[in-house]
């Protein structure tokens, strides 16, 4: 699990550029799933056919990220957000392109007030001595992402864009465990969540399931002085309720309890106030498909150091398979 | 035949929170049933009623006003028992200090959302509002209790007990949008008078408040020639400027703007005029906010035309309408309605 | 290439505030209704036209938005005076001391406001705002004004369109007519895609038209035509600068709205390249198009965005360059020349099929 966590996370992927997870994810399912495609927004699309219900299960690709809309004469370069970016957490943090070239995001110096920085009063250093000297690196319009390595310990992985490849290595776990079942399942890894759930939309109007889920993220409520939430790092994979782009459907949800109590599997229910996922795309997809959530408990997302506990993963990889099993109604 | 101040006043009372209509779509489709040739309720809990027309080519009409209310769910339950919450739908945490609610738990549990008495609040903090995160509901049970009928997630209403008061006015909760489903009704009962071509579909809808969601889903599964939206507008309060805000008793809103259709629009009013039925014009610059913006551009686009009950202090737990406003609204519509194969 | 540029003078001199298209639409219609093969309008009031390719190209549609921000009277005060709600995006500032005009006969009217010597010093420090602006007509009072206005009617700019300078056109309105200037241009030629030409309502109020238009087009790429933010004035710095004004058409790698597709963007730049045309890249980030309808529509298409860089968007005086909008015009019909030769090689290159 691991080897896959640490390969799904460190492929570059930002939004709108997610070839390359896609391209890694279609090489690991690859003969273990009927079907492989993807289409004109980039998700990748696999299926398990199947003679019962369609039952999608998303998770994005897509990481947050950065794009570089200047480069000034000196060779340092102004940026624009991919995705949901607080200015001070990614003061001193370190981006790489595409191409592996590194930058260093610091600030100009003479702001007075810290807290209300912006992003337009930074910019990212890559060593270059003028403008031409940086445009042989990277041109306007290029992205990067932020650095950070994956690692474990004590039961808890630490990585950049377990807001979702941790999803996605969900997706694919499962995919690979080849769940029998008569349902026909679409291991749907979607792409531009961080921009506007937008892949997810494209990809369940050519797919009109019965039932979907999103398998993404959710904060937790368990670190110092933090905002009360009643999720907390390793006590199971989180059932949605709510989140800030749809609260689940009912069926969808007590689906998704029972199969968790009949199994024995640990979980908790998730109500996160900020924050949207997939399931609020699908959900309104075509004439309304019910939907909900799976949602991997991960401290510090959008960090350059997400974490989430391991023994959640693998709950929430048997969690899906039961669900997936049961027959739909 | 119920009354159109009697219906209202059950329908308040309902509780239907948004995202959990389940709780409440059985009510609404017996209501129809009473006018309806059939009637179903959709996997979104959106409560469908088709009255058929009598042309052998009928067209087809939408009309829709949600049912769902703004409410909280629980997001923690403290030791002690108190159970924090959130909003669900736009509620202004400064109007719900010292309510009644209802907290839909294992049962349904009496509770109330409890404030600091005044001698305690040191002056420095008089002036400034209390956040809903620090706010609780009190529902009477210790830590271990409470868990036992409580979960996170679970749902909680207002509960609020219709007020009758001059005038043929009645304040309470959720009149935004329960008017509309009251004038649903009283369209049904207008056109069981009447000879009308078309088939009517009328629709209660769900999760309005979380996002216009049970039009997205209505409006593309049924495909219609002509949509009707109705919900609430804001009634004339004071302090507000007088250009958003609509007088009681003056009739329904006839909305105009940019993303309503023009022809249906113009008809409407000149029926309106014709036949004597009380409007006022409310000028609409932006889509509107309302389920009309999902009307507009649903697949091809269904030409909309809204139609607003004013409705003083929105979303809060005495909402004030007047019956004559709901009866006026469910009339203009029937009539044009049931005007559309004359043209 | 005058043809274009008098279109673009023609089509800002006509008033189609969001909602109120009908007359853009007209004037539209009688431009290309001999070169094209069918067309319709749609209940939102779209215009949608279809030019039959040789078959090898993919669906293709061209979107250019005919509806330009303006005002809609709300009230109407016991003085006479006017009250309005803003249709789209304008700045307060931008009202104040502005002639308009008024629903469909167009009477006309101005927007005062109180002089600097009656105004207290928070007023004279602080920004004009809209809830004090009101439209006079000269009425003596509410009964005078009802004669010549109902609320509900649209406001629009009464600027008509000036060349001046180098090379420049101020006009209302450049936002989107210059986009409908080149669209009308681009279906006079003949291509080997099936071209789906969009006229559009609503984009200023949230990208309405789009939506209903790519539901009924269903195509497999979109080039929206845009004219887009431009800021290249003194003491800004050049990042925040958005576009500038005579480089060239602008291309939108993202923005609020949409990431544009990355093959298709490539390609767009490279043709610009190869055919010696100048083009740029928006600077910012900010703002949205019909693009973002469109991509997401049915199973997604792919989408890109060309604007002309204009400046004071927004305003009954917005400024562009003559050569930007040529510009624009020889790009746009270079890249649909050579668009199908260009999705076939993405298609070859296992853009669609992984097993």
């Amino acid at each position: 699990m691991f080897e896959l966590i640490d390969t799904l996370t460190q492929t570059f992927g930002p939004s709108g550029y997610e070839k390359k997870v896609a391209g890694t994810i279609a090489d690991l399912l690859k003969g273990k799933v009927d079907e492989i495609r993807s289409d004109a927004l980039g998700n990748l699309i696999c299926v398990k056919k199947g003679s019962g219900k369609k039952i999608m299960l998303a998770a994005h690709m897509d990481e947050i990220g950065i794009i570089v809309s200047y480069i000034d004469d000196k060779g340092f370069l102004r940026f624009g957000n991919i995705g949901g970016i607080p200015p001070l957490m990614i003061l001193g943090q370190r981006v790489v392109f595409e191409n592996g070239t590194t930058g260093v995001i610091w600030y100009e110096e003479d702001i007075d007030n810290m807290k209300n920085t912006k992003l337009d009063k930074m910019y990212i250093d890559i060593g270059a001595n003028s403008r031409t000297d940086a445009e042989k690196l990277v041109k306007v319009g290029d992205l990067a992402v932020f650095v950070g390595e994956t690692v474990e310990q004590n039961g808890r992985i630490i990585s950049k864009a377990l807001d979702d490849r941790i999803g996605c290595a969900v997706l694919v776990q499962l995919a690979l465990s080849r769940p029998q079942t008569d349902n026909e399942i679409y291991y749907v890894f979607t792409a531009q969540e961080e921009v506007g759930l937008r892949g997810a939309k494209t990809a369940a109007f050519g797919i009109i399931p019965d039932m979907a889920l999103a398998i993404d993220v959710c904060d937790t409520g368990d670190t110092p002085s933090c905002k009360p939430m009643a999720v907390r790092l390793g006590e199971g994979p989180a059932v949605k309720i709510k989140d800030h782009s749809v609260i689940a459907h009912p069926k969808v949800k007590d689906r998704l309890i029972n199969a968790a109590k009949e199994k024995n599997i640990p979980y908790q229910l998730e109500v996160m106030l900020a924050g949207g996922t997939d399931a609020g795309s699908i959900h309104t997809t075509a004439g309304g498909i019910p939907s909900g959530g799976v949602s991997i408990p991960t401290r510090y997302i959008h960090d350059a150091s997400e974490m989430v506990d391991i023994a959640d993963v693998e709950n929430a990889v048997k969690l899906l398979a039961e669900f997936v099993k049961e027959m739909v109604h | 035949m119920m009354e159109c101040g009697e219906l209202l006043k059950e329908l308040s009372e309902i509780s239907a929170v948004t995202g959990r209509e389940n709780m409440a779509a059985e009510k609404i489709a017996g209501l129809f049933r009473e006018y309806c040739d059939e009637v179903r309720i959709d996997a979104f809990y959106n409560v469908i009623g088709l009255k058929k027309g009598q042309s052998e080519n009928p067209g087809t009409v939408l009309v829709t006003a949600h049912y769902d209310e703004i409410g909280l769910i629980v997001t923690g339950i403290e030791d002690s028992g108190f159970l924090r919450f959130a909003a669900a739908g736009g509620i202004d945490a400064k109007t719900i200090g010292a309510m009644e609610v209802t907290v839909h738990g294992s049962k349904d549990l009496f509770g109330v959302i409890g404030t600091k008495p005044p001698h305690l609040i040191p002056p420095e903090d008089a002036d400034k509002t209390v956040k809903m995160e620090d706010m609780r509901i009190d529902i009477g049970f210790d830590g271990p209790k409470a868990r036992e009928l409580v979960r996170v997630g679970d749902m909680v209403s207002f509960r609020f007990p219709v007020q009758e008061l001059l005038n043929k006015r009645l304040a309470g909760k959720s009149m935004d949008n329960r008017s509309g489903v009251a004038a649903l009704v009283e369209i049904l009962k207008e056109l069981r008078k009447v000879r009308h071509e078309d088939n009517v579909y009328v629709v209660a809808t769900v999760q309005e408040e979380l996002g216009l969601i049970g039009a997205f889903c209505t409006t593309y599964n049924i495909r219609a020639d002509l949509g009707i939206v109705i919900d609430v507008c804001h009634g004339d309060m004071p302090d507000c400027p007088s250009d958003e805000v609509f007088p009681l008793d003056k009739g329904v809103a006839v909305a105009v703007g940019p993303i309503l259709n023009r022809k249906h629009t113009r008809a409407c009013i000149r029926l309106a005029e014709d036949e004597r039925i009380p409007y006022q014009v409310d000028p609409e610059a932006s889509d509107t906010g309302t389920e009309a913006a999902v009307h507009a551009v649903a697949r091809e686009g269904i030409p909309v035309i809204l139609l607003s009950i004013p409705s003083k202090y929105m979303h809060t737990p005495v909402e004030l309408v007047a019956i004559d406003d709901i009866v006026s609204t469910g009339r203009l519509a029937a009539r044009y309605i049931a005007g559309r194969g004359k043209e | 290439m005058m043809e274009v540029f008098d279109l673009v003078k023609k089509l800002t001199a006509i008033d189609g505030v969001s909602g109120e298209e009908e007359k853009v639409r007209d004037f539209i219609l009688s431009q290309i209704k001999d070169y094209v093969d069918e067309y319709h309008m749609d209940h939102l009031g779209n215009l949608i036209t279809f030019k039959k390719g040789s078959g090898k190209g993919p669906r293709v549609m061209l979107d250019a938005h005919m509806d330009e921000v303006g005002l809609m009277v709300s009230h109407i005060n016991s003085d006479g005076l006017l009250k309005f709600q803003t249709v789209g995006g304008i700045e307060a500032r931008v009202l104040v001391g502005k002639r308009v005009r008024i629903g469909e006969e167009g009477i006309p009217g101005v927007i005062g406001y109180k002089p600097v010597h009656l105004q207290d010093s928070t007023e004279r420090n602080g920004a004009v705002k809209k809830k004090q602006l009101t439209i006079d007509i000269g009425a003596k009072d509410r009964e005078q004004a009802e004669e010549w206005v109902d609320i509900g009617d649209t406001v629009s700019f009464a600027y008509d369109p000036v060349e001046f300078g180098d090379n420049k056109l101020m006009a209302k309105a450049l936002d989107d007519r210059v986009g409908c200037a080149v669209l009308i241009e681009l279906l006079k030629g003949s291509y080997e895609c099936d071209i789906y030409g969009c006229f559009t309502v609503q984009e200023e109020i949230g990208l309405k038209g789009a939506k209903t238009a790519s539901f009924q087009v269903m195509p497999e790429v979109a080039l929206v035509l845009e004219g887009t933010t431009c800021y290249d004035v003194p003491d800004t710095k050049e990042q925040s600068m958005s576009t500038l004004c005579g480089k060239g058409p602008a291309l939108t790698i993202m923005d609020r709205s949409v990431i544009a597709d990355r093959d298709l963007l490539t390609y767009i730049s490279d043709t610009a390249k190869a055919c010696k045309i100048p083009y740029q890249f928006k600077k910012t980030i900010s703002g949205g198009t019909d693009a973002g309808r469109i991509q997401v529509n049915g199973t997604g298409v792919k989408v890109a965005t060309i604007a002309v860089p204009c400046r004071y968007i927004h305003t009954p005086v917005s400024v562009m360059d003559k050569s930007d909008l040529e510009n624009m015009l020889r790009l746009a019909k270079e890249v649909l020349k050579t668009l199908p030769a260009a999705i076939n090689l993405y298609r070859e290159q296992g853009g669609k099929q992984y097993v």
